[in-house]
């Protein structure tokens, strides 16, 4: 399986008052055709400013993309200039937002903001727009397309605004779909349909979808392999069976067990002891050490490197190299 | 325009009534207070003010009668728009104000467009490039325009273009005596609008270009505004399009809120360039002392305010599609 | 520059009201600054000017906070009808014109420095009385404000002692601001000759310089340079008073 986009030694730095952060730091993975990917961590732990940083989206200042490459289809997204940038941005790449209230523009009626991408990418005209934006709206599932493309989002529903974001990232059949969060704000019923959708989609372009999510019980449906990351740091890379029926890394761990609790009804949210540790405020090592169980006391002193403990799975943890060695 | 928007204006004017009922009460108090009656102004005039005269002019005007009856009739004529009779001028207030108010309005107009315009194209100008030397020239210049008088900068303005420079009129709002083809007219009124207009626009110019910034800066951070970007389009566009109808919302809001004080400042200017408006009026009222007329352009002027601000209602409905005219 | 019109009299003891030499001269001479069309003396003036500016920007805006606040607590903590007049009320000010309404206000009554204080308070304070209902909104449902309730503190208490101290932020901010506006109003008055006849003011003496525009062009130069200093330093006190006191909108 060729790869789609490669992302290697990513580093993204933000600038504050407080002094420089690393949100994102040496992340590397790889998407391969047809492929979904699932990036998984806690909010805070930089998988959303990855998203981002894919198609140069991190607002600078204060953000920066301070190291790595990005390959995509063969040439380095960061070396781009800005047209071509462009070309890639919504037509070789599109990308879907968690909150689709917000990410569509309140002023203008979903024919023009779904006919912008295809006037830019297409170069189609007027009517020809027009037609395709109604097809589209179909495709997604929005019933009365016709009437709905005249519409402005704050007539649409949730779930029905999200249908109408994917079909703008659709407009131009996209190699690859980035969805950050694409089901978090919407209601549980509409959540699986959402995601069926971009499920059926995908298989019909042909598409590779990276999916961006808090959320393992989206991913156990929908990825083929998953990365974990924490605090910036890729922590555990696994096929879908393996992290489900074999995770290594200590938080892994404790995100599976919380999604378990989660689904047994009236249960205790049973969640990992702690929080996020704050970008101003690292702790010296394993960034997840002071909440972890197992922590030695060399994770307390020195971060631990990816280190593959079996074919295709390497892990960022102390003991889990110790167990597997 | 949609039978909604239609009812909705009509809905909107029937509100007005009761301002324009408080405005004319204030008037009629304003008028009540002021210390000596018309009757004491006109016989005072006459300079044989005997207590007698005095007296039946007071019953002529009808100010002897209770204050309840007063001011019934008082507001009876005002609903006829009779604002009685300039004292000083002997002509009715209503037929002075109509003879000056298109010229205040063009200046008024005239002024805001040229505001508008620069003062949103510096304000998404400053905010596209925050934080740089344009920005912080941009930000600088605007506080400091915002600080001065506007009568004094149209003071400044007139000896640097009309005395040194020679180059546009000083004052006034045409050549007078001159025989003159209509677009030859048209032309010498546009030259002579040019120094007010600007003066005039300047200062909202600063306070639209600071309002500006803000605002983009603030639709900047938006998520719609990362989908633009995510979709690949331009950054000229993403401004220009999707942020710009955005960001415009809270200015014109504002702009609306604020035609009362740009009323008021074209009165001081239209002094300064005896711009032959409402303002002037004001100020020769004020010269002599003509309460009725005063109190006549205080009514026109705000039933004035109150009209652009149903008309800025219509402006943001359009702009803003979540807004229906229910 | 507060400092240079209180102290101003003792430093340069000239009475800006006699007349010291030669009319309209320039600059340089043996007065400072030169003389007006009457032969005054120009800094004189100028001291005597913004000290007049300056009480009347304060006094007014003072005012107009005391007012504003005092209506906008009792529309905010109350609600209801109370709060329905006089919002109706604040936006019914907010419609008039309010630099004609000044007018208006100082013509009727005399041009005194108390009139002229009064008609800038009465067109100032709705803007304070909005932003001070709506803090005062936001507040009165607090649950610092519930429990003040529960144990029986007097409406009044609850006003004064609890929740202003908390709205009083913005409110200051705005107060600020509203100085310079008021000295603008002020000169614009005084420019249109409704200033107080017995005292010198910036406004005044551009007025009167206006005659002289096309030779003495200074003379109006100079008044309208130090209302936009004095302007200018003030809206930066209120923009530095808005960054410390209201640290939530800093963190742009």
């Amino acid at each position: 399986m060729s790869a789609v986009l490669e992302v290697a030694d990513l580093a993204v730095r933000f600038r504050t008052t407080r002094g420089t952060v690393n949100a994102v730091d040496g992340l590397s993975f790889a998407i391969g055709e047809g492929e979904t990917v699932a990036l998984v961590g806690e909010s805070g732990s930089g998988k959303s400013t990855a998203a981002l940083a894919l198609l140069r989206l991190i607002a600078d200042p204060p953000g920066r993309i301070a190291a790595g490459r990005i390959l995509f289809e063969g040439r380095d997204i960061l070396a781009l200039r800005e047209e071509e940038l462009r070309e890639v941005r919504g037509g070789r790449i599109a990308m879907i937002f968690q909150d689709p209230m917000m990410a569509l523009n309140p002023v203008y009626t979903i024919e023009r903001q779904i006919g912008e991408v295809l006037a830019l990418h297409a170069g189609m005209g007027r009517e020809a727009r027009a037609k395709e934006v109604v097809e589209l709206l179909r495709l997604v599932g929005v019933p009365a397309p016709a009437e709905r493309a005249k519409q402005y989002p704050h007539n649409l529903s949730g779930g029905m605004r999200q249908r109408v974001m994917i079909a703008m990232a659709l407009a131009c059949k996209p190699k690859l779909l980035i969805a950050d969060e694409p089901t978090t704000a919407l209601d549980v019923t509409v959540q699986a349909q959402v995601l069926d959708l971009i499920q059926s989609l995908k298989d019909r372009f042909g598409m590779a979808v990276l999916l961006i999510t808090h959320d393992l019980g989206v991913v156990a449906e929908t990825a083929h392999r998953v990365i974990v990351m924490y605090a910036g740091r890729k922590v555990e890379e696994g096929t879908t069976a393996q992290i489900f029926k074999d995770p290594r890394h200590p938080y892994t761990q404790g995100l599976l067990e919380a999604a378990k609790w989660e689904e047994v009804e009236g249960a205790m949210l049973r969640e990992i002891p702690g929080a996020v540790p704050s970008p101003f405020d690292m702790p010296k090592g394993c960034a997840f050490s002071p909440r972890c169980g197992a922590a030695l006391p060399r994770c307390r002193e020195s971060v631990p490197p990816l280190v593959e403990v079996a074919p295709g799975r390497p892990v960022a943890c102390f003991v889990a190299q110790e167990r597997a060695s | 325009m949609r039978g909604g928007t239609v009812r909705f204006v009509l809905r909107r004017l029937a509100q007005l009534v009761p301002v324009v009922l408080a405005i004319a009460a204030l008037n009629f108090a304003l008028a009540k207070l002021a210390p000596g009656d018309a009757a004491d102004i006109l016989a005072g005039q006459m300079g044989h003010a005997t207590l007698e005269f005095t007296e039946q002019l007071r019953r002529e005007f009808g100010l002897d009668l209770p204050i309840l009856e007063q001011f019934l009739a008082y507001m009876g004529r005002t609903a006829r728009l009779d604002l009685g009779i300039s004292l000083i001028q002997q002509q009715p207030v209503a037929e002075l104000i109509a003879d000056r108010l298109p010229a205040t309005l063009l200046l008024m107009v005239t002024a805001l467009v040229l505001a508008i315009a620069t003062g949103v194209a510096l304000g998404v100008a400053a905010a596209r490039r925050q934080g740089t030397w344009v920005d912080n020239l941009i930000s600088v210049s605007a506080l400091l325009v915002y600080a001065t008088p506007a009568f004094w900068l149209g003071l400044m303005l007139i000896v640097f273009f009309s005395i040194r420079l020679d180059l546009l009129p000083s004052g006034g709002m045409m050549r007078i005596g001159v025989a003159q083809t209509a677009l030859g007219q048209v032309l010498d009124v546009a030259r002579h609008l040019i120094l007010p207009a600007a003066t005039l626009g300047l200062f909202y110019a600063a306070v639209y270009a600071r309002l500006m910034r803000a605002s983009m800066l603030e639709v900047y951070g938006l998520d719609f505004i990362t989908t633009a970007r995510a979709k690949g389009l331009s950054e000229g566009t993403i401004a220009w399009t999707h942020a710009l109808r955005n960001a415009l919302l809270p200015v014109v809001t504002l702009a609306g809120m604020q035609v009362g004080h740009l009323l008021g400042g074209s009165v001081l200017i239209e002094t300064v360039f005896g711009w032959p408006g409402l303002g002037r009026l004001v100020f020769d009222a004020l010269v002599q002392r003509d309460l009725n007329l005063l109190l006549g352009i205080l009514f026109v002027s705000s039933i004035v305010v109150v009209l652009v601000n149903l008309a800025v209602d219509l402006v943001y409905g359009f702009l803003d599609p979540r807004i229906t005219h229910k | 520059m507060v400092a240079l019109a209180i102290a101003g009299p003792l430093l340069y003891p000239v009475d800006p009201f006699d007349m010291v030499g030669q009319p309209s001269v320039p600059p340089g001479g043996e007065q400072v600054l030169g003389t007006d069309v009457a032969g005054r003396d120009m800094l004189a003036g100028l001291i005597h000017g913004g000290r007049v500016s300056l009480l009347i920007g304060f006094m007014a805006s003072l005012a107009a906070t005391l007012v504003g606040l005092v209506l906008g607590a009792v529309a905010g903590y109350y609600g209801g009808r109370i709060d329905d007049l006089i919002m109706r009320t604040t936006e019914f000010f907010l419609t008039i014109p309010s630099f004609v309404l000044a007018v208006v206000l100082v013509a009727i009554f005399s041009p005194t420095i108390l009139h002229i204080t009064v008609a800038i308070a009465v067109v100032s304070w709705p803007s304070v009385a909005r932003l001070a209902r709506a803090e005062f909104l936001a507040h009165r449902d607090r649950e610092y404000v519930q429990g003040c309730r529960a144990i029986g503190m007097p409406d009044r208490e609850i006003i004064l002692l609890q929740i202003l101290p908390n709205a009083l932020p913005p409110v200051i901010v705005v107060s600020s601001l509203m100085v310079a506006t008021a000295i603008l109003t002020e000169s614009g008055l005084s420019f249109l000759g409704l200033g107080d006849p017995n005292q010198v003011s910036w406004g005044y003496m551009i007025g009167v310089a206006r005659s002289v525009l096309r030779t003495a062009w200074w003379m109006a130069a100079i008044p309208g340079a130090m209302i936009v200093v004095t302007v200018l330093a003030i809206n930066l006190v209120g923009e530095g008073l808005n960054d410390a006191l209201n640290p939530r909108l800093k963190q742009r």
